[in-house]
């Protein structure tokens, strides 16, 4: 299910769980928002080097990285990443990132 | 005389051999099998040795007779593969040339991975059961085992055969109350999924039936460290888990020549076409089974039906044609429950397991997400198939592609 919604002034769609669904109507300008939205006030240095990875390693993979994926290929290891994006990293990055959930396996 | 090369003799690789043998000429192609053991193991049967219900004797046999007439088979640890050079090497220099390369070296649980499960403990106070001398130690240690609070963790996603650990857990349930100490023992599932399974619907069934079970169930976990001193699991969230026995399931990866070879994704998975099993960036290399970095179950059944799409494919690709045939993550698997009873889940790359009957509509005889007696019989039933049928490459009246009939659609967002 997508619908749509404005995020810093830009209207985007998003699924049922506010994840955006298009890859090319994320910017910049739109993370500190949806940073916020998930209790993360202000992103620092350490936040967008994970952020432009994770944007990056989709553009390539197609797919949301894991954080083994983001720890060995980004280099930003699992506890940081904790650090930064408190109690479920991987959702909370993507979501800022403006990036599909990451899905489990069957 | 062209050759094609298969690494690893378990499920796929043995299955796509014997297969390929009945398609490719004798006189135009040779096909040799690498593998590093001499005995092929029946992986599904580890679950049951625990409980006493297998021995090791049941589930392992030799390799080389499993292999059909015209395939050569060499026992030997996979160093590389040169791709630039279509060699394999192995550990002791031998070097294997071929035209087509399929790897099917599966995936393996690594203790390694994580700080403490590779301490003095293991075999004492930390066990697992995802291979056969950790299947037999744990047999041994819930034979004798007075009670106290049995902990089963999943390290990381993906595992392979990703129900097995609910399935420990019920048949733990069924064990202890059989043994009449059921009440001497507290039941804990430790897993970083968000639920008790992967799949909405799936771990709704599945999280009701831990619930009626009184298994406690800790979702999120992503287990940093197991402190074996203070026996406690800890998380990267610094979340602690206490456990008097714990049963782990490891981080799974890929052979480790796959990442030497430049083939692998971070966990020495090969990244290959989800639909044809060609590795990225090459043509004449193939992955299947576990090996591969496909976006479903890593399980025997995914590779069966995915063999059956890959057969025609690699017969067409040799011929120089376009591969017609497009995989679309097609498996089901039969899930024990305890107590004689058992579940069965279908599903695909896109189509997440659902409630009905398989494989005809209405009858059956198969149950889908639901306990019956039928389910369990298919699975012990199950065994004899795999040696008999399925590594032989005798058909199988199934077909690869799902069928939605029979499935009862769910009012659950996909």
């Amino acid at each position: 299910m997508s619908t749509t919604t404005t995020i810093a002034g830009h209207e985007v769609h998003v699924d049922d769980e506010g994840f955006m669904t298009e890859y090319d109507e994320w910017t910049e300008e739109l993370a500190p928002e949806l940073a916020a939205a998930i209790g993360i006030s202000e992103l620092t240095d350490d936040h967008w080097e994970a952020i432009r990875f994770l944007r990056a390693d989709f553009a390539e993979q197609d797919e949301t990285a894991t954080l083994r994926r983001v720890a060995k290929i980004g280099g930003i290891p699992t506890k940081k990443l904790f650090g930064l994006f408190p109690k479920k990293p991987a959702k909370k990055m993507a979501y800022i990132a403006g990036l599909p959930k990451p899905h489990g396996c069957v | 005389m062209k050759r094609l090369l298969v690494l690893g003799a378990g499920t796929a690789g043995t299955m796509a051999a014997n297969r390929l043998r009945k398609r490719l000429a004798d006189d135009e192609w040779t096909i040799t099998v690498v593998d590093a053991r001499s005995e092929h193991h029946y992986q599904p049967g580890y679950l049951f040795i625990p409980f006493g219900t297998y021995q090791p004797d049941d589930i392992v046999k030799p390799t080389a007779p499993l292999l059909a007439d015209g395939i050569d088979f060499v026992i030997g640890d996979i160093d590389r593969v040169a791709t630039d050079a279509d060699t394999v090497v192995l550990s002791d220099g031998t070097r294997l040339g071929y035209d087509q390369l399929i790897i099917a070296t599966g995936t393996h649980p690594r203790r390694d991975q994580t700080d403490g499960l590779d301490s003095d403990e293991y075999g004492s106070t930390v066990h697992d059961f995802y291979t056969l001398e950790g299947a037999t130690a744990l047999a041994d240690k819930l034979a004798e085992w007075p009670g106290g609070r049995l902990v089963v963790n999943i390290v990381e996603m993906p595992i392979k055969c990703p129900v097995a650990p609910l399935e420990f857990m019920f048949l733990a349930d069924a064990f202890f109350t059989d043994k009449q100490m059921r009440d001497k023992v507290e039941l804990v599932y430790v897993t970083p999924l968000d639920g008790a399974f992967t799949k909405p619907v799936a771990a709704e069934h599945l999280g009701s039936m831990l619930d009626s079970r009184t298994i406690e169930l800790e979702c999120d976990f992503m287990t940093m460290e197991v402190d074996t001193e203070r026996k406690m699991l800890v998380s990267y969230d610094e979340r602690e888990v206490p456990y008097d026995l714990l049963v782990t399931v490891p981080v799974n990866m890929g052979a480790d020549f796959v990442e030497r070879s430049g083939l692998g994704d971070e966990l020495n998975h090969v990244e290959v076409d989800k639909h044809t099993f060609l590795a990225d960036g090459h043509d004449n290399v193939f992955a299947l089974g576990d090996a591969a970095n496909l976006p479903t179950s890593k399980a025997g059944s995914v590779a069966h039906y995915a063999v059956d799409v890959f057969i025609d494919n690699f017969v067409e690709h040799i011929a120089g044609r376009p591969m017609t045939g497009r995989f679309d993550g097609h498996a089901n698997c039969f899930v024990e429950s305890g107590n004689g009873k058992g579940l069965l889940l279908d599903f695909n790359y896109d189509v997440e397991p659902l409630p009905g009957k398989f494989p005809v509509p209405v009858v059956g005889p198969f149950s889908l997400l639901k306990e019956t007696r039928a389910n369990h019989l298919g699975k012990l039933g199950f065994r004899w198939i795999y040696w008999n049928m399925l590594l032989p490459g005798r058909p199988i009246p199934m077909k690869a592609d799902m069928s939605m009939a029979g499935k009862q659609l769910q009012d659950v967002a996909p």
